[in-house]
């Protein structure tokens, strides 16, 4: 199952990640997961809240440019070769992996990590094939 | 329509016998009245009574920009102070204002080229007009409202800003006429989305836009986003204000109204009439005004003119769209830099529109860096930083391309360039020459 990711455009200003973090606290939005890419002038902040219309919404009011991206969140035992493990299975079925990144908190004994795929249905599939366990949306508004 | 169809379609010959007329009178009625344009033609070695055709113009000293700042207040006012009705103002970045004055026959011309440029535009009797111009010391509001008046359309005179109240007095009253600066249209095409309304479902059908030069493709962007014929109006305070010059349906240059603003094209560095055509700076002479008329002034707006007629029936002349400014063009490397060009790649490439900013700055070591700001929007922006990569590279070859020297180009934050309800800042010089 997919879940939804937020990514946001940010100048490389002083304060701005502060100004988006201050503005989803302010109005009770969550932050699960987040990490940011940048270059050398401005950067994306990508995130996993637990309202995400909500939060589009309001940071677009706000004079953000914010867009929604289909991410995978899967499980991966938090254990030496956990990670490879997973990524293994990726790599020997050419499923391409854009980015990924970590959730704040952990669940049970496992990390939690965000995927974004080239091709999301595929690697949905592949997943399944493989039982590695993925974390539906009902699972993040409720983490 | 056409309003001033004796004048506005007179054959050549005639259009000539006409400012040879007006000519004749005027250089007399100055020297008589101004004893610093006396001084000026004295000094050039020009006999008044030499100045017997329109040609014999070229005789005749220019006027510039400093003129009217140092003979700040009075100097060049043919016309004394008790026959002037109505003064404009306007602020410098150095030095005095500039500042003109109108006679009550001053203030009928105006109103007469006005409605000249409405019905020039598409306006018919019975329209009526929202202008949006900023009303006060700067001459767009008055000049649209006088000209309305002439008319007879009925007027929203709603001056410049209150976006959210201009749009509901479009919907309440729907004129057909809008009147502003073409950035503050675009702003309001912006603004109309936000508040839930359709622009291209929008009341106006005909914009005449001006006090800031734009180009074609700004034009087309705001033809698509209201859904109406844009046209350019041309004038300056120091003629007369807006009514110098209009663009008729047919969008093939504007019609500069030379029965009373005689029209020169000339090289700004020599000072000769340049070829039919060529670039080259806007000179014009007031040929009937009497408060502050100016001989040969130089606009410092860069234009080619021609003087074919028109398929709408009007002979007047017709300049092109401002090209350019003599003093905004900027000089980088050794190059010339006008906005309009970087502009025009902008609005090339999918999905950017031209809300952007020039800002060249000399480092330490000495060679002059432009960047160019371009802001970010909704549709094309995307989560992975490779996409904005290939955006901002491609801006960068393509504006490289058109100007020949390196520009750095930075994404910035949607809505932190700052724009103005009046003239955007496209360009911030930072070198200290
Ligand atoms: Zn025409």
């Amino acid at each position: 199952m997919k879940i939804t990711q937020i990514s946001v455009f940010l100048e490389n200003r002083k304060g701005r990640l502060y100004d988006v973090c201050s503005l989803l606290g302010a109005h009770h939005v969550n932050i699960r997961a987040l990490t940011i890419a940048e270059t050398e002038s401005f950067g994306v902040l990508r995130m996993v809240v637990d309202k995400c219309d909500a939060a589009v919404k309001l940071l677009r009011e706000h004079g953000f440019v914010a867009n929604f991206t289909d991410v995978v969140a899967v499980e991966v035992p938090d254990t030496p070769g956990g990670l490879a493990a997973v990524l293994k299975v990726f790599a020997d079925n050419d499923v391409n992996v854009e980015y990924m990144y970590g959730f704040v908190e952990k669940h049970s004994d496992k990390a939690l990590l965000v995927f974004r795929f080239e091709d999301t249905d595929v690697a949905q599939q592949v997943l399944a094939k493989h039982s590695i366990s993925i974390v539906t949306k009902q699972e993040i508004e409720g983490l | 329509m056409i309003w001033k169809k004796d004048v506005e379609c007179l054959d050549l010959a005639g259009l000539k016998a006409l400012q040879s007329h007006h000519l004749k009178k005027l250089i007399p009625y100055i020297c008589r009245n101004c004893p610093v344009y006396k001084q000026k033609i004295d000094a050039a070695g020009v006999n008044p009574d030499a100045i017997q055709s329109i040609d014999d113009i070229k005789k005749l000293p220019f006027t510039t920009k400093e003129d009217m700042r140092d003979y700040y207040p009075y100097g060049l006012f043919s016309a004394s102070q008790d026959q002037i009705h109505e003064i404009h103002v306007s602020s410098g970045t150095t030095g005095n204002p500039t500042l003109v004055g109108y006679t009550k026959d001053d203030l009928k011309l105006w109103g007469d080229v006005m409605a000249r440029v409405l019905c020039c535009a598409g306006a018919e009797p019975g329209d009526t007009i929202q202008i949006a111009y900023g009303y006060g010391l700067f001459t767009g509001g008055l000049g649209f409202h006088y000209g309305a008046l002439e008319m007879g359309l009925r007027i929203i005179p709603t001056s410049s800003g209150q976006t959210a109240r201009q749009l509901k007095i479009m919907q309440d009253f729907k004129p057909r006429i809008l009147g502003c600066t073409p950035s503050y249209a675009l702003y309001m095409a912006e603004e109309a989305k936000e508040l839930g309304i359709d622009p291209t479902q929008g009341n106006w059908k005909i914009g005449i836009f001006g006090a800031e030069p734009w180009s074609e493709s700004m034009r087309r962007e705001i033809e698509a986003a209201w859904n109406m014929l844009a046209t350019d109006v041309y004038g300056l305070s120091e003629i007369i204000g807006p009514g110098v010059a209009q663009e008729c349906q047919h969008k093939d240059g504007l019609h500069i109204f030379s029965d009373v603003f005689y029209p020169e094209v000339i090289d700004p560095a020599t000072g000769e009439e340049v070829p039919e055509g060529q670039d080259g700076e806007l000179t014009i002479t007031t040929l009937t005004k009497q408060g502050i008329p100016l001989i040969r002034y130089r606009t410092r707006d860069i234009v080619s003119i021609r003087y074919d007629k028109c398929r709408c029936g009007r002979t007047s002349p017709r300049i092109s769209k401002i090209k350019g400014r003599t003093d905004d063009m900027i000089v980088v490397r050794g190059i010339n830099v006008f906005p309009s060009q970087i502009e025009h790649v902008l609005v090339g490439i999918e999905g950017t529109q031209p809300h952007y900013q020039i800002v060249v700055d000399r480092k330490a070591r000495q060679l002059d860096e432009v960047e160019v700001l371009v802001e970010v929007e909704q549709r094309f922006f995307s989560d992975e930083i490779r996409h904005l990569s290939e955006l901002r590279e491609r801006i960068r070859k393509e504006i490289q391309n058109v100007l020949s020297i390196g520009v750095k180009v930075t994404l910035v934050e949607p809505k932190t360039i700052e724009r103005s309800m009046g003239k955007s800042q496209r360009i911030v010089d930072k070198r200290t020459l």
